[in-house]
């Protein structure tokens, strides 16, 4: 028995093989302008016998290819039970949202919260701050880690942060300090979404952010607490999804 | 639909605008209501009402107009109905579900003001409303702050503005301003139409206005039944043409529908699989065409089984006592059932909460979504209070706070579905 979860996010589409409740395959593509394509290149010469599509653009598929659906959170929350057993909540943190699931332990998605319409806080917004401090795609996080404390971004949208990070450089502020700055405004934005669910330990972040080092730094530090990070923190939906293929 | 250019013209409404309106409306509504599987027959009343919303109702509001009878436009269930017809006038709804003429709105109030106020500045700015159009009378209420100050600036812009104060706590000085109030409300009346209301006249509008709540507490009820006997967006849409129809007419259709939906639930016959999650909505009111929420909660499979909403329960929630036999005393009794409504301006207001898990319970609802219109403090802030108090007794909540634009669809959708998962 085959089952398949992908997971069709706005930023990357991920695919997760399961055989006999093992991973056998697992990819990734950026999500680009017509998702319907990339996941017909990535499901090119994957057998599968079970489907199940999750993330933003589970509904795209659900048209084109007739796949059952189930949102992100379902999706999150059975992944990270699966994998870490008696896990009792999940930070993810994805291209343009950002997710807290209260898990009862078993997997099963007690409450969760997710921000609105604004992406701020997100992968995308990283990603931007990465480009206007001139950084390397996926370098900023572990640059960051040398940054000083003491500068402070204030604004969590992406246009005035960008003008707020501008005019810091323009003062003569450290690259590597801003963006330990950036880092730090995400994660107080983070925490006081798990602060106000309440939720119990351990918890797994996941999603694609969780691969930057400086946010799982300063993510434990506030914490205080056992804080979970898969290998591949970005698989954990489409490895739920997958294990919800019947 | 007959051609009804001449009366939009004469009643002042911009064609331009109107006409963009009209086919939004229009093709909202084909793709909401009409694609609905199974619906009940009745119901094509209430889709032929809406279909004529601008036009038939219209017209026999204008013909009532000129045999003298005066049109009462209201934004709020505190303005008392049962007055209204008994000074031989006519009721009409004039709260709005669309964002229309934004920028225009936004030279006039603040951007960061509820939908609901700036959708009727909107339309009132934009000439697309017939029904304020045709009113003699403009009712305001002092509710929340935003509507209070917003009719500061209102009130210049319509020439028949009428202010009505509410209070805002339970107490005996609240009700005596109430009643303060609704005797104002009712000289207002009278030197309109330079009649005095008569012990009759309140009686005969206390007879229509109870008969109308209690068909739709009728309709209310028969939502208990699983499967589903009608949808929620179905049921949403006979509330929401309570306020623009003739009240005696739509009671009689409200009761006829709920005759065929009592033959559907004996045979074990619903609109919706048995055992499709159900849903309560609670919180701020859904005018027309104001479907996105509803529509969303639907499209997973859903139903939604009662609406704790100023369109919905909390405004037909009570009956007016019709056994006094002076006419002070009947102004008594209607002091008494408006001082009942739970709404979030008022403070404390726990029986709103309590009123919710009630209808949770009656309703057989697995869970309940709290919608609470952006900018909208009262509601907003009640919702905190709402979700605690309901997951102390471990019942699923959903705080949604949401807008009249479409641009949040996709990220409600997720919430929703998921929310609908956790109750499955």
């Amino acid at each position: 028995m085959r089952q398949a979860g992908i997971d069709i996010g706005s930023r990357s589409i991920e695919v997760v093989v399961l055989e006999n409740g093992r991973v056998v395959t697992s990819r990734q593509a950026i999500s680009g302008h017509n998702p319907v394509e990339r996941v017909k290149e990535l499901l090119t010469d994957i057998t599968f016998d079970s489907m199940m599509a999750t993330g933003y653009g589970r509904g795209i598929v659900e048209v084109a290819f007739d796949f059952p659906t189930i949102t992100e959170i379902k999706a999150y929350g059975t992944g990270a039970a699966a994998l870490y057993p008696g896990i009792r909540g999940v930070l993810d943190i994805g291209g343009q949202d950002t997710k807290v699931i209260t898990l009862d332990g078993k997997g099963k998605v007690l409450k969760f919260e997710m921000n609105d319409k604004c992406a701020a806080g997100t992968g995308k917004f990283l990603e931007m701050m990465e480009s206007t401090l001139g950084y390397e795609k996926n370098t900023m996080g572990a640059m960051a880690m040398s940054g000083k404390k003491g500068v402070e971004i204030n604004s969590m949208c992406a246009v005035f942060a960008e003008s707020e990070v501008t005019s810091l450089m323009a003062k003569g502020c450290d690259r590597a300090d801003i963006a330990l700055a950036i880092h730090q405004s995400i994660c107080r934005r983070a925490i006081g979404m798990i602060r106000r669910q309440n939720i119990g330990f351990p918890l797994m972040f996941a999603g694609g952010v969780a691969n930057n080092p400086c946010m799982v730094h300063l993510l434990r530090e506030a914490l205080g607490e056992e804080v979970i990070v898969p290998e591949t923190p970005h698989f954990v939906g489409a490895y739920g999804a997958a294990l919800l293929a019947e | 639909m007959a051609d009804y250019t001449k009366m939009w013209t004469d009643l002042g409404l911009n064609h331009e605008n109107h006409n963009a309106l009209l086919e939004y409306l229009g093709g909202a509504y084909q793709s909401i209501f009409m694609s609905q599987e199974k619906r009940p027959e009745g119901m094509s009343y209430f889709d032929f009402v809406i279909s004529e919303a601008h036009g038939l109702r219209i017209k026999e509001l204008c013909d009532e107009r000129e045999a003298g009878r005066k049109v009462i436009g209201s934004f709020c269930v505190f303005v008392p109905e049962e007055m209204v017809l008994a000074a031989g006038c006519t009721s009409v709804g004039l709260c709005s579900g669309a964002d229309f003429a934004q920028e225009e709105v936004e030279k006039v109030i603040p951007r960061n003001t509820c939908s609901l106020i700036k959708s009727f500045f909107g339309f009132s700015l934009g000439k697309v409303c017939p029904y304020m159009e045709v009113s003699d009378l403009i009712v305001g209420e002092n509710t929340c702050d935003g509507k209070k100050k917003a009719f500061e600036t209102f009130k210049d812009m319509v020439p028949n503005f009428y202010q009505m104060d509410l209070p805002q706590t339970k107490t005996p000085a609240g009700r005596q301003t109430l009643k303060l109030e609704f005797m104002r409300f009712l000289n207002q009346l009278e030197e309109m139409t330079g009649k005095k209301v008569t012990l009759e006249g309140l009686k005969e509008g206390i007879a229509i206005t109870n008969a109308k709540r209690k068909a739709l507490q009728r309709l209310a009820t028969l939502r208990a039944a699983d499967p589903a006997p009608i949808s929620g967006l179905d049921a949403l849409l006979i509330n929401q043409v309570s306020f623009l129809d003739n009240p005696v007419r739509f009671t009689e259709n409200v009761n006829k529908i709920c005759d065929q939906i009592e033959v559907e639930i004996a045979a074990n016959q619903g609109v919706k699989k048995a055992k499709a999650p159900r849903i309560l909505l609670s919180g701020c009111p859904m005018a027309i065409p104001n479907w996105k929420l509803p529509t969303i909660i639907e499209s997973t499979g859903a139903v939604i089984v009662g609406e704790e909403s100023c369109i919905g329960e909390r405004g037909l929630r009570n009956l007016t006592d019709d056994s006094a036999n002076t006419i002070e005393g009947l102004i008594d009794a209607i002091v008494d059932r408006y001082f009942k409504i739970d709404c979030a301006v008022f403070t404390p207001n726990q029986e709103r909460v309590e009123h919710i898990k009630e209808m949770k319970a009656k309703y057989n609802a697995d869970g309940v979504i709290h919608y609470g219109l952006q900018f909208c403090q009262p509601y907003i802030m009640e919702s905190f209070t709402v979700e605690k108090q309901l997951e102390k007794e471990n019942i699923p909540v959903l705080r949604i706070e949401t807008d009249y634009s479409q641009e949040d669809i996709g990220q409600l959708s997720t919430r929703v579905e998921a929310f609908v998962e956790i109750l499955k």
